[in-house]
């Protein structure tokens, strides 16, 4: 305030009367930029409800005339006269095939996380962390051509000796032939969805405070209790935010599924017998052979499946929301 | 002062050994390692119950136990569970990198059975289950055009919708749009194909089309963008909530709009770093099979136009030919397997190597 000297004075203005304001135009250029983006930030609203009305509008005809309850009925007959279709099977191996991945890759991922982040040498971590992110980016056709053409040999012996030694246990009472099924599907989508899990919490972990680590060791904390009190609390928005970006990736998964899984219509807990369907998978495989009906049926399935990726999607972003405002963490 | 205490209490001088807790011999855990593969070879192998593979689960497991066992009772019960953690957490890392290995062994070796310059130029017109040649020139161009489509599509509109969030957003749309582009990541691919099948397929190109629906390339990019949509409205806002406040501020007080700020300034500054979301998002459109496969249909030919007639890509190329009961199929799909990763990786390798430049993110 004191030291005026050396800053030039607006020139329209004279001594005393300061400058007026530009005015506010309604078409200028500033209300047109603003416009402009306030139009396309709306269109991922526009997206979403557009998503949801037409595929309402197209599913509505199938829906109108199958003849069979569309929530219980297991079996795809949707290109008969009259159409007999329902989503039980495929929306149950949908849920079914993921949440086994997701047990799956989780605890793994969070581990590899963890080595990458706190245990491994730097000098090995970062290259290491740079081939998890690139192979989060590898196309999940590939990994399921490679699960149905190499990976089923060593899950075949796997579903052998399950069935031999737990044989006793439902899920793995089939006697085979062991070869596409449940267990297939869900250990492929656990190795996919694993670089996912792993990038997203690695990056949360790398972010803990370092005071907060220094201090659990200057209290005499070993390594894991380090892990345990500062690191995973600090990360856990991050965690539930990253699993669950994995399981809409699961429940999601098409290909990888439509490749491994044995296409069976029916609900079953069997994990090691010939089976398994998912909403994805039966979509992609279905879809060639489809009629008019059939194509609308497809997209009834598409909508349960829509509706089914909202709701986790939702709850995630909600706990995420709510659990950022009391940690501080970002997510 | 101190020499008084000294002398009134007996002084106790602590050795080296008697300050440091008790460790386990750093030969300890190799030590376990043998007798749990010994241990774990007499049980499985010896009874006949499995073959190498169980064996070396068992091993696995007996040395988990072992040390931690081990480690408890002689270091304490805290730093055996400290060995536990350790261990488990570096076997996860072994257990996760066999699987990922293979895919990627696989794929090199498979893939370069067919690479090459006739299979990188040839289409799959006229080419019958029993011939050796063909290749995937039409499902690059496919890619190509598609994801390339998408990324003239998706770019501005997310660049322009990331501004909107950060710089104008308030109050309750800037809310509800921040929510559903978070949720909007979350979709799944064949929704969004079902969706532009729903709507651009069945609903707007019968108008134009004399009442026939039209599979086109360029309904796979307009699937491909609401994919990419959300990615790049996520990274632009994150790396233009980066640019300082101070450079903004600089500018209104010279007078400069709003909008000639952000223009001119603000996403200069952010440039490299939404750059790299933009890429990254193509990487992984690009990679996708199952809007392609339900709204471009596929197509043995050649097909430049993205607007007229079916159309193939990389991805649904791979899935066709994993199909297809022919001796041939599986090195073609294998190649083009690899030419897709080849693509989609170049596009994520330079996406990193941009970001590890952008001064903004360090």
């Amino acid at each position: 305030m004191a030291t005026t000297t050396g800053v030039p004075s607006p020139p329209a203005a004279g001594p005393g009367e300061g400058g007026s304001l530009p005015r506010k135009r309604p078409l200028g250029a500033e209300m047109l930029f603003r416009g402009t983006t306030t139009a396309a930030g709306t269109m991922v609203l526009v997206i979403i409800v557009a998503i949801a009305v037409f595929l309402i509008w197209q599913a509505v005809p199938a829906l109108t005339d199958n003849d069979a309850n569309f929530l219980t009925e297991e079996n795809w007959y949707a290109n008969d006269n009259p159409p007999r279709f329902g989503i039980a099977a495929t929306a149950f191996g949908t849920v079914l095939t993921a949440v086994i991945a997701l047990l799956l890759a989780v605890p793994v991922a969070l581990g590899i996380a963890l080595c990458l982040s706190h245990y491994a040498p730097k000098r090995v971590a970062t290259p290491l962390g740079f081939i998890i992110d690139l192979l989060a980016a590898v196309p999940s056709v590939v990994f399921g051509l490679w699960g149905r053409d190499y990976f089923f040999e060593p899950v075949q012996g796997l579903s052998r000796f399950l069935h031999e030694n737990l044989g006793w246990l439902p899920i793995f009472g089939s006697e085979g032939p062991y070869g596409k099924s449940v267990l297939l599907g869900s250990i492929v989508l656990a190795i996919m969805i694993l670089p996912i899990v792993t990038s997203l919490s690695r990056e949360v972990f790398m972010q803990t405070p370092a005071q907060n680590e220094e201090a659990a060791l200057a209290l005499g904390a070993t390594k894991w209790e380090m892990i345990r009190t500062a690191v995973l609390p600090f990360g856990r928005p991050g965690i539930i935010a990253s699993v669950m970006l994995g399981l809409g990736r699961a429940l999601g998964e098409t290909i990888a599924l439509a490749l491994t899984l044995g296409g069976v219509y029916k609900v079953s807990f069997d994990l090691i017998g010939p089976g398994g369907t998912s909403i994805a998978a039966n979509i992609a495989t279905r879809f060639g052979e489809a009629n008019e009906v059939g194509r609308s049926a497809l997209i009834a399935s598409g909508l349960v499946l829509f509706a089914i990726t909202l709701v986790v999607n939702m709850i995630a972003r909600a706990i995420v929301y709510r659990r950022r405002e009391f940690v501080g963490g970002s997510a | 002062m101190t020499a008084q205490v000294d002398t009134e209490r007996p002084v106790v001088i602590a050795s080296g050994d008697q300050l440091k807790a008790k460790r386990l011999p750093t030969w300890a855990p190799v030590a376990v390692a043998a007798a749990a593969i010994v241990l774990a070879a007499g049980l499985v192998m010896g009874t006949g119950w499995g073959g190498p593979v169980l064996t070396g689960v068992v091993a696995a497991v007996l040395f988990i136990v072992g040390l931690g066992v081990a480690g408890g009772v002689v270091e304490g019960r805290r730093a055996g569970s400290n060995r536990v953690a350790t261990t488990l957490i570096y076997s996860a890392f072994l257990l996760a990198l066999a699987p990922l290995l293979s895919v990627a062994f696989v794929l090199v070796t498979k893939g370069f059975e067919r690479l090459d310059g006739n299979f990188l130029g040839t289409s799959m017109k006229n080419i019958s289950a029993f011939d050796a040649n063909g290749g995937a020139y039409h499902a690059i161009i496919g890619t190509l055009e598609q994801a390339g489509i998408a990324t003239l599509i998706t770019v501005p509109l997310g660049i322009a919708g990331a501004i909107y969030i950060v710089e104008y957003g308030r109050g309750f749309l800037a809310n509800a749009i921040r929510f559903f582009v978070d949720v909007m990541t979350g979709i799944p691919s064949i929704v969004a194909g079902l969706f532009i099948l729903s709507f651009w397929v069945f609903v707007v190109t019968p108008i134009f089309n004399d009442g026939r629906p039209g599979y086109s390339g360029f309904a796979a990019a307009l699937a491909l963008s609401v994919l990419m949509l959300p990615t790049v409205v996520r990274s632009t806002e994150e790396m233009l909530r980066l640019v300082p406040g101070a450079l903004r501020e600089g500018a209104y007080a010279l007078g400069i709009p709003k909008w000639k700020t952000i223009m001119k300034i603000v996403l200069p500054t952010a440039g490299p770093g939404i750059v790299t979301g933009c890429m990254l998002a193509v990487a992984r459109a690009a990679g996708e099979t199952a809007p392609v496969l339900l709204v471009a249909g596929g197509n043995p030919a050649i097909n430049f136009s993205p607007f007229s007639d079916n159309q193939s890509s990389l991805s649904l190329y791979v899935f066709e030919q994993a199909g297809v009961a022919s001796q041939y199929a599986p090195a073609r799909a294998w190649a083009a397997a690899l030419t897709l990763v080849v693509i989609v990786l170049t596009l994520t390798v330079l996406a990193k190597l941009l970001a590890r430049r952008n001064k903004l993110a360090r």
